[in-house]
């Protein structure tokens, strides 16, 4: 615990007015712990790392760490982060999202970035609900719930973050509850290697506005859920459909190799240059 | 692009002089999205960019180029985009953030007629308002109306030079016409331009307030990477970057985003005048309109009109100063625009009454001709 505490102090900016501005029982701060931890063990310096995040309760992250920090627009941070990446291809650019962030108002921005497979982590800290705003449906929201915007009940069905990820072209794609610390803290570091475009979703939970509407508004409730409920991938891998239904499914979920676009992009100046001096 | 160092004789087009411009200024990031009658921009950069070193990227839309933009450039790259009305619309959430958190960049507008998708092809001057609030919220901005192809050149330049200078976006605005339109050029070699880069910390990290004011109204700014690290939001901010909601520090922050443009308004006076010392009637113009309006005063002249033009190449902030001077020594001034009469307006609010502002519109996706200026010229001549 004193050495956790440690690693974390080192990285807090101490210049910043705290306390944060998340509520008791939220489960950003043990993501926050986790990135922190994963980031120290990867043996990048603080110059090295660029965190982006976009809007929400999930935007105001970097403003507490000592990187070079950047606090976007409502689901552009993708966008920041791809043009950061390409300028400077020697920074290591982590982004972290929310769900209404990365996938309603971002969701293009998210595809395309998967796609492109610029070396990017994108953390996108799901708790199925717009949390900052009051607690309205996100497109991760389950079908039928009831929320400040569906009062008679969601009518859309969810996303699966890591599905999506999967489809548009993520090179890594990993799922934890913020329940499972030590997992989500391993899973980020595997992200943070990965060459190209990495996902990680991080379920979590809002015990001040999802938990009101849903009736579950103890975190501790709200987080033996997500140990109950959460299966890891190499168990799951044997079970069918309907035992995996409104389950978890944690842990590494994609890894494959796929050529990165600012790499790609290299391969081409050079290219351009050896075809320049033949002329 | 190799680097010239005799005087360049060239046919070019607007859009071919824009990215010279811009790469003679040092652009070496840019990000767009095709859309007509700016595309020509960003397929010559996709060309040009990675021999000159730099990096090209195509969006996923409008929105993400300039977020692409405003990432490259506090890299420490000088970045650039381009598009047309319904893209640029789709920027302004982030000419807002980068007007808000200080980062230098350009955005070329090729004008075309609107609203909504509008008018594809053919030119138009609807963006003027837009350019200059279109991003919700007071800020402050520079917006050039380039005339011909070598003032797309030379704007390009100074554009870069001024977005730096200040840590501002600036805007381009030019009609479809300057875009598309093929003219002769002479360009300088490159060195008879000055060019500016942001100015950078002279202290070590540990003293550094990346929003503190140290006499210029522009603090300086580090590229990420190299050892400041420091927090950029589009919030309200203190000197440090955090957020902060407390009056006394929100106030601080926006009265210098707009004290560090208009200290130096007296610099930003850029215009061409035509026989307009003397002239009865003045012609207030920009862009390709302002080209007909030369020729209408040249004709005028002949028939012993006593007319002249004054042609302005800064729309934002308006050039109250100079626009003044020639509203004070005119009978009438007509401004002709090929829109429903945006700049106009301005004109009309500096004028207080000092004279007689007239418009001329056209909004048909049409230009206005130089016989139509000279028409109204003799119908309004006292």
């Amino acid at each position: 615990m004193t050495e956790t505490t440690h690693i974390i102090h080192k990285y807090l900016r101490s210049s910043k007015r705290f306390p944060h501005i998340w509520c008791p029982g939220c489960g950003i701060g043990i993501l926050l712990g986790a990135l922190i931890r994963a980031i120290d063990r990867s043996g990048y310096s603080k110059d090295d790392i660029v965190l982006i995040s976009g809007i929400g309760c999930s935007g105001r992250l970097p403003t507490y760490v000592d990187f070079n920090t950047l606090h976007t627009t409502h689901g552009r941070a993708l966008t920041f982060a791809t043009g950061i990446k390409l300028a400077k291809p020697a920074l290591k650019v982590v982004v972290v999202m929310g769900d209404g962030d990365a996938t309603a108002i971002g969701g293009n921005h998210l595809i395309h970035a998967a796609r492109r497979n610029v070396e990017i982590t994108a953390i996108i800290i799901n708790n199925q609900t717009y949390g900052m705003t009051g607690g309205q449906c996100s497109p991760t929201t389950p079908f039928g719930t009831t929320t400040s915007s569906s009062p008679y009940g969601n009518l859309e069905p969810p996303f699966d973050i890591c599905r999506l990820a999967e489809a548009a072209g993520a090179v890594f794609v990993g799922r934890s509850t913020v329940y499972h610390a030590r997992l989500l803290e391993r899973v980020i570091g595997k992200a943070l290697h990965k060459d190209g475009f990495s996902v990680v979703e991080v379920i979590s939970h809002c015990p001040t506005y999802f938990g009101k509407q849903t009736g579950i508004d103890s975190p501790v409730e709200m987080m033996k859920w997500q140990r109950d409920n959460a299966i890891r991938v190499e168990r799951a891998k044997g079970l069918g459909e309907e035992e995996l239904r409104r389950k978890i499914v944690i842990g590494v979920l994609v890894d494959r190799e796929a050529p990165t676009y600012h790499k790609e992009y290299e391969r081409l100046r050079a290219r351009i240059r050896v075809k320049g001096n033949a002329v | 692009m190799k680097k010239n160092r005799r005087n360049e004789y060239l046919l070019l087009q607007g859009s071919e002089a824009c990215v010279r411009g811009a790469l003679l200024a040092g652009c070496r990031f840019f990000a767009g999205y095709p859309i007509t009658p700016a595309t020509e921009i960003m397929e010559l950069m996709s060309w040009e960019l990675p021999e000159a070193g730099g990096v090209f990227i195509q969006m996923e839309d409008e929105i993400a180029s300039l977020g692409a933009v405003i990432g490259a450039s506090l890299a420490g790259v000088k970045s650039m985009t381009a598009t047309s009305g319904p893209g640029f619309s789709l920027m302004q959430e982030h000419i807002g953030f980068a007007c808000m958190a200080e980062v230098p960049c350009v955005i070329v507008d090729v004008m075309r007629g609107g609203p909504s998708t509008g008018l594809p092809t053919l030119p138009a001057q609807g963006d003027v308002m837009q350019s200059r609030w279109g991003a919700h919220g007071d800020h402050p901005i520079i917006v050039l109306a380039p005339a011909s192809v070598y003032e797309f050149f030379d704007l390009t330049i100074k554009a870069f030079n001024l977005s730096e200078r200040y840590r501002i976006p600036v805007i381009l605005v030019a009609d479809e016409v300057i875009a598309h339109m093929r003219e002769s050029v002479i360009l300088p070699p490159g060195e008879e331009f000055e060019l500016e880069e942001r100015p950078k910390p002279t202290v070590p990290p540990e003293w550094y307030a990346p929003y503190e004011d140290r006499g210029t109204g522009v603090p300086p700014m580090p590229p990420f990477g190299e050892g400041y690290r420091y927090h950029v939001t589009g919030l309200a901010h203190d000197i440090h970057g955090y957020p902060t909601t407390r009056s006394d520090e929100v106030r601080v922050l926006i009265t210098r985003l707009f004290n560090k443009i208009s200290k130096d308004f007296h610099l930003l006076q850029w215009f061409d005048s035509y026989q307009a010392e003397d002239a009865v009637v003045t012609v207030i113009a920009y862009g390709s309109v302002a080209r007909s309006a030369l020729r209408a005063v040249r004709e005028g002249r002949e028939k012993g009109l006593k007319v002249g033009l004054l042609k302005l190449k800064v729309l934002w902030p308006f050039m109250r100063r100079t626009v003044m001077r020639f509203l004070e020594t005119s009978a009438k001034v007509l401004v002709p625009e090929m829109n429903m009469g945006q700049l106009s307006r301005e004109v009309k609010r500096v004028n207080q009454g000092k004279c007689e502002v007239i418009n001329l519109n056209k909004v048909d996706g049409t230009l206005i001709t130089p016989e139509e200026i000279l028409q109204k010229l003799e119908e309004i001549y006292p």
